[in-house]
């Protein structure tokens, strides 16, 4: 049994433990918000926050978690930044088909946490481990800047 | 004169009659009994022969990636010429299934195949000379109880004259050694285990040594570093800048055990197969035995360049998930790749933002100007097995160009290294090749 | 095959029924739709059941349902896959319906080609960029029948005339008197009304929602993870499984040794198919890591040894050899080339291309003692139905698809052979299946977009402008692997052609024609279909023309688009918007094309710099389009951003190649997208048109490579002709042994200040 708090909850999944952080919260607990796309870090699509950091969850083990707070695109929105970035989103109808933009917005609400007012080179380093295969990516720039201002 | 000339041709006779006897006298075969009567039988001579074909790390070179193990057909590319390494399953046609003992105790100790014909010395049998006859056998005992692979490996591809097996008796002759290693009774238990470990079974100089004109470890140089196909394995000798006398045993013992040494990074290449093949599956004892021994090691200074010195200020300006925002507004080909391949997994601070295993801080191949192994890396990818699973990172080689990769080797060495570095495209079109 | 676009003087009025084909431009893609769906014509009967969707009271067709609660919900024909075909569809119906956006939800339409064809495609799918031209005339009308029917029973309530009833915001009123009945309350009434058989449709002057850039009815769940994708799907007892097909194309299974992967906790089963093997789980991991450990041995079959090389080959050879199908020949183009002062000749070639949507390829699917109930996201549910109904042996009526959003199709999921795929694991087990392809899995068993290898020339008169234009074609035929039976080796495939048979620009003596080679892979439509691949080769050629003609490459598509009004309309708003003709700076250089697909018109221009060592960046693209009505232009915006996005990754990164009969791509870090640092600047700017809506979710991937090829010679003076481009032809001389991208020198005063004083004095950078 391994223990994880996830979104505020304390569970205990039953897991091998090098089974991913991403299909643990997809297939064992039920969060399918978080994106399967490649598997290989090279995505983004997987992005989770462990303790405000994002991460990849598709290679992350579910016993190297330990006691750090795992947050999903499921929760991103009690957060003061994370719902600043879901509105700009919406504002600016960032959005196509959404597959990638779980991932964008738990990279982007984690960039805002720490950097309330990123420079366009601030975005290039959070954002492009994140691909978008619909090509939002200028409207990301702009949501992620509405959202700094709001 | 006529005399003279005359002794002047018997002795010329003679010699090349001596020079004939010995390239072409059939090799004999060694007497194994004692060695036989000594071992277990059954599951535990099978698991001890496991154990010790992992030491002396067989699998690595005679496996394929993708292939069956120990089905051969690995490519040595040398200055002379491309070698493969046979099929050593039990398979009777394409393997050693028909070998008997002593034709393989022969193999490892005198490079002589069951033929009579001379192994080329990519096969270290200069340093499996020095394994027990018992060790020797034990090993032969576990690749038999494996399944037989029917697999031919290609045949090699040397030019003249190293295409002419028996010139390696001459070799043999000054550089084998005779007998197994013998314990060095000032020394302790453990650093002689490890002396054993290190020459006869892990081979390490066997890498880490540089080679002399005749192909051979230069034994004046011992762990003093060495490039092959493409990639340096390091200066591993006690010398505390360009070796390894500054790490701490612990480094050395997770390094080796683990694939990760906090603040000295994580093998790649041969160096990261050796750990996930061979070393990780030592006990903790036998990796201690290791470093102790590695550790007396004479301290030899290279002039190779892959020097740790200090932490350099751009990593410590940098968070785990962001550069500095000076760094980043740097710009430049590299950052922009760093930023979009890398940064997700290996972090901004050195610490490796996934795992630690993606930490670069301290590793000597983000601190080589060369960018040699840090190059190759790139475009290999690596693969480490780990208590909590496989650690992987990805090929890049097939759709990032030269330039490209170049860049971002240049960028690496400049973030993680505080080194500048002047790696070409060209350096890369080369490191494609080898 | 395609006609010309109906003239722009026609006005406003939308066109019937005759000549649609003809205004849903889209080629082979249309026409293999209506080769399959053979006649199925959408209907609007007010008493069709749908089966297993939402009920109501009021349902006066198949996709209007009003409940008395007030509740309005709408059936859409067409899958989201992120082009905004919800909103826009929505859209249609609620402008003619009086109500508000945020006053419907909207549902997918269940598989059914009676009640959900796509006119144009002949059969219920989405794609082609048709969704909007197809059902822009019936969905309106859709709307307008219900909201008539309505105020009918509004007014019969009150029983006053219908004409002093107004509808607005699901309210009827009465005018006179100010009288109000919600839609909820005259559910029940309105749905015994006679369905009115005289329609009239709102003039565009009077459009309220049309038009507008409302926000999209699809968004709110896809920021908090709530919507649920095919991928997402989980129903009680479900198990999840991952497939390994052959390797090599066309190879199949020989033999599993399962006897690893049976030891993996979590792993329930491994289940055989003729060319492929699966492991199902307890979970993905538990199935990834039993895939893994399975010993497979293949059948690798006849492409055992196939390489890229000989598929190039063999195009090349066909194109020169073989006997080509006449795609259009007008005027005499023996004469006018033997005339010519001047001719140019050139050979284009384009690799085989990968869709890799985000969402990898996933199906759940239950097979039961008599039914098989599938939830995925389709482009083409019924022939999902198909297929299912082909594994199983059960009657269409015994298969229960559910659509889901789609992350992402471009083209994949208009093929459900990974459907049949999944039915044929799900069929073996007793239980619900999930079946999830790896992104590996994904990139290598795609059905790809054809390689072409093209030779296009013509000749020029002493003006400089082309006298004849010729076109020969040579590629494989999509149809021929979309279509059962394939398609008659004689005929013209249209998809093979679109985009080249007819320019946008006054070419009156022009050949163009089509060699048929088949590769021995899959091909199948990707975003943009037969016009990415030709509108390259014709754009990039029309560069050349102008170049060897010595005139600016605006210029001289302003002299060949004198009789294309709608054509030099974008043309000559883009050259005003981009600044077309100011300076740049070195090693820049501003690119154009333009062109006509989908039935809108598009021109872009792409400012971008080389560097010595040949690197490409992208600084700024200006669209102009002309798409008709924009149902939204907000989402026109978007899907002309996200088109030219997704076209650039490709001209710049993509290609699919092939050794030993293997895809060498594997997965994002060889198959290369761009990413977010690597994306231009985008501008779109639209010529207000009063023409019926265009497509527009594929028109901008069209432009994308054409653009950047011509930016690229105008930036370096080289013509690159092969996709994806080669940035080793553009480095200068030397530039390899030259280190590229050092820490810049500003980094020296940067580091220095961030130096701690002597500790790392030795190691910092030198000035460079
Ligand atoms: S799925 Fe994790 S980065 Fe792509
Ligand atoms: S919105 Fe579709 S992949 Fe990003």
């Amino acid at each position: 049994m391994i223990a994880l708090n996830v979104n505020g909850e304390d569970r205990s999944v039953d897991v091998p433990e090098d089974m991913p952080l991403l299909w643990v919260l997809r297939d064992v607990i039920g969060l399918t918000g978080t994106k399967f796309g490649c598997g290989i870090a090279q995505c983004g699509a997987c992005t989770v926050q462990l303790d405000g950091q994002p991460v990849r969850s598709c290679v992350l083990p579910v016993a190297s978690v330990g006691t750090r707070r795992v947050t999903t695109v499921e929760a991103i929105g009690a957060t003061a930044g994370g719902k600043k970035v879901q509105q700009a989103w919406l504002d600016l109808e960032v959005i196509q088909c959404g597959y990638c933009q779980s991932g964008q917005i738990m990279s982007a609400s984690a960039l805002l946490e720490r950097n309330p007012d990123p420079s366009d080179s601030d975005i290039d380093a959070a954002m492009s481990g994140n691909i978008c295969r619909c090509g939002t990516y200028t409207r990301i720039r702009a949501a992620i800047k509405q959202a700094a201002k709001a | 004169m006529k005399r003279l000339g005359l002794i002047i041709l018997a002795a010329a006779v003679v010699i090349a009659a001596a020079v004939a006897v010995f390239l072409f006298k059939p090799a004999s075969l060694p007497d194994v009994s004692v060695a036989q009567a000594a071992l277990p039988t059954g599951q535990a001579l099978i698991d001890r022969g496991e154990y010790l074909a992992r030491a002396a790390d067989c699998v690595a070179c005679h496996t394929t990636s993708g292939g069956k193990p120990y089905a051969g057909g690995l490519a040595f590319k040398l200055p002379f010429g491309t070698l493969y390494a046979p099929n050593i399953t039990s398979d009777k046609e394409t393997g050693i299934g028909d070998w008997s003992d002593a034709e393989f105790v022969r193999a490892l100790h005198q490079g002589i195949d069951r033929q009579g014909h001379n192994l080329y010395p990519a096969f270290p049998y200069a340093a499996y000379a020095r394994m027990t006859t018992e060790d020797a056998l034990a090993i032969k005992a576990y690749l038999f109880s494996l399944p037989a692979v029917h697999a031919d490996a290609p045949k090699n591809d040397l030019i003249f004259p190293f295409n002419q097996r028996y010139i390696m008796r001459f070799w043999n002759l000054l550089f084998v050694p005779g007998g197994a290693l013998q314990p060095t009774a000032s020394e302790s238990a453990e650093w002689n285990r490890g002396a054993y470990l290190v020459e006869a079974m892990a081979h390490c100089g066997e890498c880490h040594t540089p080679r002399n004109v005749f192909y051979a470890l230069d034994s004046g140089k011992t762990f003093a570093g060495a490039e092959l196909q493409g990639w340096k394995a390091y200066n591993i000798s006690s010398d505390k800048r360009t070796g390894i006398g500054n790490w701490t045993d612990e480094q050395l013992f997770d390094y080796l055990s683990k694939g990760h040494a906090e603040g000295r990074g994580s093998p790649t290449g041969s160096m990261g197969e050796a750990v996930d093949y061979s070393l990780r599956h030592l006990t903790p004892e036998d990796i201690k035995a290791i470093v102790a021994y590695v550790k007396t090691v004479p301290p030899q200074v290279s002039s190779d360049q892959a020097i740790v010195e200090a932490e350099p200020a751009t990593l410590k300006a940098s968070i785990a998930y962001a550069p500095s925002g000076d760094a980043a507004a740097q710009g430049g080909l590299g950052l922009k790749l760093f930023q979009g391949a890398c940064a997700s997994c290996h972090g901004w601070n050195g610490e490796g933002l996934q795992t630690p295993y993606a930490a670069l801080r301290g590793s000597r191949t983000v601190n080589d100007p060369d960018g040699t192994n840090l190059i190759q890396v790139i475009l290999k990818g690596a693969h480490m097995t780990t208590a909590t699973g496989a650690q992987a990172m990805p090929a890049f080689a097939n759709a990032y160009s030269n330039v490209e990769i170049a860049a971002l080797g240049n960028y690496v060495l400049a973030h993680f290294g505080g080194r500048q570095s002047a790696i070409t495209p060209a350096d890369v079109a080369k490191a494609r090749t080898q | 095959m395609s006609k010309p676009f109906s003239s722009p003087k026609t006005g406003p009025s939308p066109q019937t029924g005759a000549s649609r084909r003809a205004f849903l431009q889209g080629g082979g893609l249309l026409l293999g739709f209506a080769l399959l769906g053979a006649g199925v014509k959408p209907t609007l009967a007010a008493t069709d059941p749908v089966a297993g969707d939402v009920t109501a009271a009021f349902s006066p067709d198949a996709f209007i349902r009003i409940g008395t609660d007030g509740k309005i919900t709408l059936i859409l024909p067409n899958i989201e896959m992120g082009q905004g075909t919800h909103t826009g569809e929505a859209t249609l119906i609620a402008e003619e319906l009086e109500v508000g956006l945020d006053q419907v939800s909207v549902v997918d339409a269940p598989p059914n080609d009676k009640l959900y064809a796509t006119a144009a495609l002949g059969g219920q799918a989405t794609g082609g960029s048709t969704s909007m031209r197809a059902t822009w005339e019936s969905l309106r009308k859709a709307g307008a029948t219900a909201r008539m029917m309505l105020v009918a029973a509004a007014a019969a309530q009150w029983s006053v005339p219908a004409s002093e009833c107004g509808a607005k915001l699901g309210v009827v009123t009465h005018q006179p008197t100010g009288r109000q009945l919600a839609y909820g309350a005259l559910a029940d009434a309105a749905g015994k009304q006679a369905v009115p058989t005289d329609v009239k449709l709102k003039d565009p002057s009077d459009f309220e929602l049309i038009g507008k850039s409302l926000r999209r009815v699809d968004t709110a769940g896809k920021v908090n993870g709530a919507v649920i994708y095919g991928i997402d799907v989980r129903v009680p007892d479900m198990k999840v499984a991952t497939v390994s097909a052959c390797p090599v194309l066309g190879g199949t299974l020989q033999d599993v040794d399962e006897k690893a992967a049976r030891a993996i906790p979590g792993v329930r089963d491994i289940v055989r198919l003729p060319n492929a093997v699966a492991v199902i789980g307890d979970h993905f991991w538990a199935a990834k890591k039993g895939l893994e450990a399975l010993d497979i041995t293949w059948n690798d079959g006849a492409n055992a040894k196939l390489g890229s090389a000989d598929i190039m080959a063999a195009l090349k050879t066909a194109s020169e050899h073989k006997t080509p199908i006449m795609a259009r020949k007008e005027g005499d183009v023996e004469g006018r080339l033997k005339a010519a002062s001047k001719t140019v000749e050139a050979i284009y070639q384009l690799p085989f291309l990968a869709h890799a949507p985000m969402e990898p390829i996933n199906c759940v699917v239950h097979v039961r003692a008599d039914e098989c109930e599938i939830w995925v996201g389709t482009q083409v549910p019924t022939q999902a139905q198909a297929g299912a109904a082909q594994v199983t042996g059960f009657p269409l009526d015994k298969i229960i698809v559910h659509n889901h959003l789609i992350g992402g199709g471009f083209g994949r999921r208009l093929v459900a052979e990974s459907v049949a795929q999944a039915v044929a694991i799900a069929k073996q087990v007793s239980y619900p299946v999930k079946v999830i392809w790896t992104r590996e899995e994904d990139i290598q068993h795609d059905l790809y977009r054809p390689a072409y290898y093209d030779r296009i020339s013509a000749g020029l008169g002493p003006d400089g402008l082309p006298t004849v234009w010729i076109d020969h074609v040579a590629g494989g035929s999509v149809l021929g692997n979309y279509i059962p039976g394939g398609w008659p080796d004689d005929k013209l495939d249209d998809d093979a052609v679109e985009g080249a048979v007819k320019p946008p620009y006054d070419l009156p003596v022009i050949q163009v024609d089509w060699v048929r080679q088949d590769p021995p892979v899959p091909i199948t439509w990707w975003r943009g279909v037969g016009s990415t691949h030709n509108v390259f080769v014709v754009e990039s050629f029309m560069d050349e023309l102008a170049d060897a003609a010595g005139k600016d490459p605006v210029e001289y598509r302003r002299a060949l688009t004198k009789n294309q009004p709608r054509a030099a309309g974008v043309l000559e708003l883009v050259a005003e918007k981009s600044g077309w003709g100011t300076p740049l700076p070195a090693g820049s250089g501003r690119g154009i094309a333009l062109h006509d697909a989908f039935g809108s018109y598009m021109a872009a221009v792409l400012e971008i710099s080389v560097s010595s060592a040949g690197e490409i960046t992208l600084h700024r693209a200006v669209v102009a389009v002309d798409c008709g009505i924009a149902i939204n232009p907000n989402t026109v915006e978007a899907q002309i951003e996200g088109g030219l996005i997704f076209g650039l990754s490709a001209a710049l990164y993509s290609g699919i190649t092939f050794t030993n009969g293997r895809v060498d791509q594997s997965n994002f870090h060889d198959y290369r997208i761009l990413r977010n640092n690597e994306a231009p600047k985008i501008e779109v700017y639209h010529v207000k048109s009063l023409e019926s809506p265009g497509g527009i979710g594929e028109t901008a991937t069209v432009s994308a490579a054409p653009v950047l090829a011509n930016a690229i010679f105008a930036a370096t003076g080289k013509r690159l002709r092969s996709l994806p481009f080669d940035r080793n032809q553009l480095k200068s001389d030397g530039a390899d042994k030259t280190s590229v991208s050092m820490m810049p020198p500003l980094s020296v005063p940067v580091l220095a200040a961030l130096a701690t004083s002597g500790e790392t004095g030795e190691s910092e950078p030198e000035a460079a």
